[in-house]
């Protein structure tokens, strides 16, 4: 039953896969690749990984759809005819699928549980994790502490992200709003999205604090909150939002996300542990880790939210 | 006693909004126009998706899940159609001329 589910969804992924290759309208493509992105979080569902699914869901469906979507209105929504024959493209992609497919006969078999990847460290961290960490998810205490080193590395990269975008796009503060279409036209926008700004805010500190014990973490809720910026951005224009936060406020808060982080791994050298070392944090150990891995988490949660609408307010401000 | 009426009764829900999806996704096939067929998205997704989750809710019993089910079920009833009447009102706003019966009534 669950093969059957699986080939229906590799099945639709394909079938986006080629669409997006054949449409030449660019809007139609951002949405595709939402849609790809929906169906590769519910494939990663299927798979029982649910912390990447909603990661998936929120970040490739949600705001990288968005922030396409910006992009495609600051450019052309047609795809220019290509210059050159598709011929060289197409057996560079025939070779290297045909060498990855040629790999994949090497692999453990699906599911197959004496796979290296399920020998080496992975053992472990499933046994450790309920006297160490004591956190139900597994996957928050991979990823907040055990591998807290790649987790502050890629804060980091989100952070530079944000910082490249900032450096390349620059930002125009706009005073005004600009009043676009009328107020009774976007009524009934407005009072939903009223509706749901609490919310989704809400919601985004449920996935932040519940990362312990269910899927979720800081760099879902980093995203589920700028989401809900940006609902207020579409629905009450760019000015208004920017009353709500400002730009050098975000500017602040996505350093002040890695510094918290970083301060983290400090302060666990400065009470006589290693970087990164949460079971000096508290008397006891497992209370160390739960303090610690809520702090890193709402450091992330702070940078992701901050970095997201600052690419957003990048992209949009630019718009005449 | 309970258990078979509730599976009865949720299979009844759930192959009903079964089929209102699979009317909705026809009707975006086949009507002429932009209009008309936000009009049948919009009508069988929210019945359609809505009587899934009354069927799964049926499936949950008096649980957690059927309390996320019933969060779902309230964001779903008001995001579908804002979205659908957001579409048309872009729709509306970059001139995109409903299709009309042109011909007199004879």
């Amino acid at each position: 039953m669950e093969h059957l589910i699986d080939i229906v969804l590799l099945g639709l992924l394909m079938i986006t896969g080629f669409a997006i290759v054949r449409m030449k309208s660019l809007l139609a493509v951002a949405m595709l690749t939402s849609i790809y992105s929906l169906l590769s979080a519910s494939l990663f569902v299927v798979l029982d990984a649910v912390d990447v699914a909603l990661t998936e869901a929120a970040i490739g469906a949600g705001i990288s759809t968005i922030l396409m979507l910006a992009t495609v209105a600051l450019t052309r929504d047609e795809e220019k005819a290509p210059r050159h024959t598709p011929l060289l493209p197409l057996a560079v992609v025939t070779v290297t699928g045909a060498a990855l497919i040629y790999g994949t006969l090497d692999m453990p078999h699906y599911g197959d549980p004496a796979a290296p990847v399920h020998q080496h460290a992975a053992s472990a961290y499933l046994h450790d994790t309920p006297g160490e960490i004591g956190v139900p998810n597994v996957v928050t205490s991979v990823l907040a502490s055990y591998r807290g080193y790649d987790t502050l590395g890629e804060v980091t990269v989100i952070f530079t992200a944000g910082a490249g975008v900032l450096a390349l796009l620059g930002y125009r503060t706009r005073r005004r709003n600009i009043q676009g279409p009328g107020i009774r036209k976007l009524v009934v926008l407005r009072v939903i999205a009223k509706l749901f700004f609490p919310l989704i805010l809400l919601f985004a500190l449920y996935v932040l604090f519940h990362g312990d014990y269910g899927p979720g973490g800081g760099f879902q809720a980093g995203v589920i909150f700028a989401t809900g910026f940006i609902l207020y951005a579409l629905a009450f224009g760019l000015g208004n939002a920017q009353r709500v936060i400002h730009h050098p406020l975000l500017r602040i808060m996505a350093a002040v996300g890695v510094l918290i982080y970083a301060a983290v791994g400090i302060e666990g050298i400065l009470l006589g542990g290693k970087f990164l070392e949460y079971g000096v944090l508290a008397d006891d150990p497992v209370t160390g880790q739960h303090l610690g891995i809520m702090l890193i988490e709402l450091g992330v949660g702070i940078t992701v939210a901050a970095v997201m609408l600052i690419i957003y307010y990048g992209f949009v401000s630019r718009q005449d | 006693m309970m258990q078979p009426l509730l599976d009865v009764l949720s299979w009844i829900c759930l192959l009903g909004g079964a089929i209102f999806l699979l009317i909705g996704a026809i009707g975006v096939l086949r009507f002429p126009d932009f209009y008309t067929r936000l009009h049948a998205v919009s009508v069988c997704d929210t019945l359609g998706a809505g009587l899934v989750l009354v069927g799964l809710i049926f499936q949950g019993g008096l649980s957690l899940v059927t309390v996320k089910l019933l969060l779902i079920f309230y964001f779903m009833i008001f995001t579908g159609p804002t979205a659908v009447h957001a579409l048309a009102q872009a729709a509306l706003q970059s001139k995109l001329k409903p299709l009309v019966d042109d011909h007199e009534p004879r």
